[in-house]
């Protein structure tokens, strides 16, 4: 009796405070609620329901693609082509629908038959290529900028079906689709990240790569799939991109790739992989989202905005080194 | 001209040197001998600054030194071309010599005429020709080595220290570089040289030093001794009876693996070996003989030249070891730390890692409760001390990172196991568990490769021995041959000897 009673007591000590100190997420909770304030106190507006949507729609974009980059991170490498898969992936969509008249579900297929295609070669280039993550992806995001300017000559494809918009700029009650879409996808991550297996091979390659395998997990394997994954949420996150845009924009995204790493490293996700939660990268995406939205509330000057956030990413970074 | 006297050194309350003496004349080849552990590295570690003796003395020509770092060895006289080279592949010959310490001309700029000439000097000296304008990762191993000297040369060392130049020449190369080592000694530079080649150390050496774990055994002239009185003076007479008695395969054990031809380099021996049901195979030999290599070849995680492997009398080709896994063969690799556990993972997960088959719910997820208990399981099974299953790798003795490491395997359903220096840096008691749960295994008619260089301990466990000497097996030694006289001779000497 006694002895059940001191396990429960344990268990129950457990979610304390202590523990939620102790958790990876503290840094960023600590950032995300210190962030908020300072932005209420600056901005009145800024806690009203409808900024925080307009906050969270913003977000979306940037943290469906911070999903895939939390993946690939978590293997101990990187993805650099998100931004330019993400705009060759809307932009094929779109000229499927408006070029070659093809219904709006085979135009969204292709889109997503894009992103995943980059992805597996992405994948398959470090894995069984053996290169390096950093310089197979740079080479994808040229190759895939490339395609999408020659595809569509470098203007905007514009036409789409009026449907299309919903998943941009729908709304489900108040909760704006791309929204509910986000969360949808963490959730799907975090269940892949802890609930299967692939997910603990993500992590184990991470922390050591060569005991991974030597104890035979089949990490080309899981490094193929992380890319993979990585190339499917960059056609996600196009998805909602045409939407909002109405259009197939060849020249959007860029510089995404480098707003998805910061999310994910704002989260707490150790660069070398290894450690790190999928919570950790949509409070660090939406750290990133408040930023933007609480310096544009208050008027800054938007090159400033850069500068400003530039020097919070490395100030998160330098207070958090310590894992 | 060089004197260490009594040289003590402990890492903690571990003492890896209990008095070692090492007496070097000018103009003389002095080799220092021992088994791999037996305290030569560190000693010439001491020597050069890198690491500090606990207590006893270096003295060069009468006056003593205490060396705090590896520069002031350096400012003393003694240079040391290591087993690992410190050259950077991308400079030339000069260049790395002089690195950190450039000739300037008079205004700031690299002095290259002076440096060029300065090593044309240094190569005469030795009477070796050497490219200097070339990167060195162009050069070929000898040359790289004779840079090394030259450096340490260049440095005005009158002392200097070879670390096993030879393992990695050709039987030209070291004749080379034997040549220079006379020269050296003619013009009566003090050379240390270590070497596991007994023939080697008859060729070049005038006297000679024997360390054992750690001990002084002697020293004595090359010309008033033989092979077989070194060989007995670096394996000693050792008592062991910490291991669990040999049951031996059954006669009629059938072979479980075979490794009909394997070749690691091209142009290399090509050997092969049998293992039986319920047998310990040790793998012996020297570091760097090609044990691990081996082990690694079998299950795919090493390019070699030629690999052929039956399983179960099936011929198997693993591209990777979780291909080997699913035939029920496994590795347990040297490096706990580096090719064992996931230092970010508790024990549960380093545990269940390779093995989610087990508890999956709906195909897809993981059966956390299952997944639990299996490893509290193993846990016990092993007799792992820790907190719990969720206590941090890190936290862990490292005979219990190894139970950690042996419960991963006895979670499958293995067949064959592969203990690559199964206990390396673990206490005593650990070690026994871990020999008696090695004995448990081959018991259940499973079978165990074990790669160690602890003599004792292929001896007291292996059922038979096969002896690795530069890059294959030089013999395999059975029962009563089982001793450490056989097999540190066919792990020093000439491969064309064979078990009597």
């Amino acid at each position: 009796m006694s002895h059940n009673a001191t396990i429960t007591e344990t268990k129950q000590g457990g979610i304390g405070l202590g523990r939620i100190l102790h958790s990876p997420l503290a840094l960023p909770l600590i950032g995300l609620i210190v962030v908020s304030l300072l932005m209420g106190f600056a901005s009145e507006n800024f806690f009203s329901v409808s900024n925080i949507m307009n906050v969270l729609r913003q977000v979306s974009i940037i943290g469906i693609l911070a999903v895939g980059m939390t993946f690939v991170i978590l293997t101990g490498g990187i993805d650099l082509s998100v931004g330019a898969v993400m705009a060759l992936s809307g932009t094929i969509t779109a000229g499927m629908m408006v070029n070659m008249g093809l219904p709006g579900a085979i135009g969204l297929l292709a889109g997503l038959g894009v992103g995943l295609g980059l992805g597996l070669f992405n994948g398959f280039m470090v894995a069984w290529g053996r290169m390096p993550a950093i310089i197979v992806t740079l080479a994808t995001m040229g190759i895939a900028r490339g395609f999408g300017l020659l595809y569509s000559g470098g203007y905007p494809i514009s036409g789409i079906p009026s449907w299309v918009s919903w998943f941009g700029i729908g709304r489900v009650g108040i909760v704006p689709v791309p929204v509910i879409a986000m969360v949808v996808i963490y959730a799907l991550a975090w269940v892949l990240l802890q609930r299967t297996a692939f997910g603990r091979h993500v992590y184990a390659i991470g922390g050591n790569e060569l005991a991974a395998k030597l104890s035979g997990v089949k990490t080309r394997r899981v490094k193929l799939a992380v890319y993979a994954l990585s190339g499917l949420t960059s056609s996600f996150a196009a998805i909602v991109l045409t939407g909002r845009l109405m259009s197939g924009q060849p020249n959007a995204g860029v510089g995404f790739e480098l707003d998805a790493i910061a999310a994910v490293v704002l989260g707490g996700t150790a660069i070398a992989g290894g450690r790190g939660l999928i919570l950790g990268t949509l409070i660090g995406a939406i750290l990133l989202g408040i930023l933007n939205n609480g310096l544009n509330l208050m008027g800054i000057n938007p090159y400033m905005q850069d500068v400003i956030k530039g020097l919070i990413i490395l100030l998160a970074i330098y207070i958090g080194r310590e894992w | 001209m060089l004197q260490l006297t009594g040289i003590k050194k402990s890492f903690g309350n571990i003492q890896v040197l209990h008095g070692v003496d090492l007496d070097v004349k000018a103009g003389e080849v002095h080799a220092l001998l021992g088994e791999n552990g037996a305290g030569k590295s560190t000693l010439m570690k001491i020597l050069t600054g890198i690491l500090q003796a606990t207590s006893g003395r270096i003295t060069i020509d009468g006056r003593e030194h205490r060396f705090a770092n590896y520069d002031e060895a350096i400012a003393a006289g003694i240079g040391i071309v290591f087993q690992e080279f410190s050259l950077i592949p991308y400079l030339t010959a000069v260049e790395n010599m002089f690195l950190a310490r450039e000739m300037r001309s008079g205004l700031g700029l690299l002095d290259r005429k002076a440096m060029q000439a300065r090593a044309r000097e240094i190569f005469a000296r030795l009477e070796v020709d050497v490219p200097l304008d070339v990167p060195i990762a162009r050069l070929s191993v000898a040359e790289q080595q004779f840079v090394e000297i030259a450096k340490a040369l260049s440095l005005e060392a009158r002392i200097l220290v070879l670390d096993e130049p030879t393992a990695t020449l050709t039987p030209t190369e070291v004749a080379h570089l034997f040549k220079v080592m006379r020269e050296l000694r003619k013009q009566g530079v003090a050379l240390v040289f270590i070497s596991h080649h007994l023939e080697e150390i008859f060729e070049i050496c005038d006297r000679i030093t024997v360390l054992r774990d750690g001990e002084f055994v002697g020293s004595c002239m090359v010309s008033d001794t033989d092979t077989d009185r070194l060989v007995e003076m670096m394996v000693g007479r050792r008592i062991e009876n910490s291991f669990p008695p040999k049951s031996g395969p059954r006669p009629d054990a059938r072979v479980m693996l075979e490794c009909e031809e394997i070749q690691l380099r091209k142009g290399g021996p090509v050997s092969g070996f049998e293992l039986r049901e319920g047998e310990i195979l040790g793998f012996a030999g020297l570091v760097g003989s090609g044990r691990t290599e081996t082990a690694l070849a079998m299950l795919g995680a090493y390019p070699a030249a030629r690999c052929k492997v039956l399983v179960d009398g099936e011929e198997t080709r693993f591209k990777e070891p979780a291909e080997a896994l699913a035939h029920g063969i496994g590795l347990l690799p040297e490096s706990r730390k580096e090719q064992g556990l996931i230092t970010s993972f508790p024990i549960l997960q380093n545990i269940s890692l390779n093995n989610y088959g087990k508890y999956r719910r709906r195909h897809w997820f993981i059966d956390l409760r299952k997944e639990r208990a299996c490893t509290e399981a193993a846990m016990e099974q092993v007799r792992v001390k820790a907190q719990g299953p969720l206590a941090r790798i890190d936290t862990l003795s490292g005979g219990n990172q190894q139970k950690v490491v042996i419960a991963r395997w006895l979670n499958h359903q293995m067949k064959v196991l592969i203990f690559d220096e199964p206990t390396r840096g673990i206490d005593v008691g650990a070690k026994a568990e871990i020999y008696q749960l090695m004995r448990d295994f081959t018991a259940q008619g499973c079978a165990i490769i074990m790669i160690s260089s602890e003599l004792p301990e292929v001896i007291g466990m292996s059922d038979r021995v096969c002896v690795f000497n530069s890059g294959g097996i030089a013999a395999t030694v059975e029962g009563e041959a089982i001793t450490s006289e056989e097999i540190m001779t066919h792990a020093t000497t000439g491969r064309d000897r064979h078990v009597a």
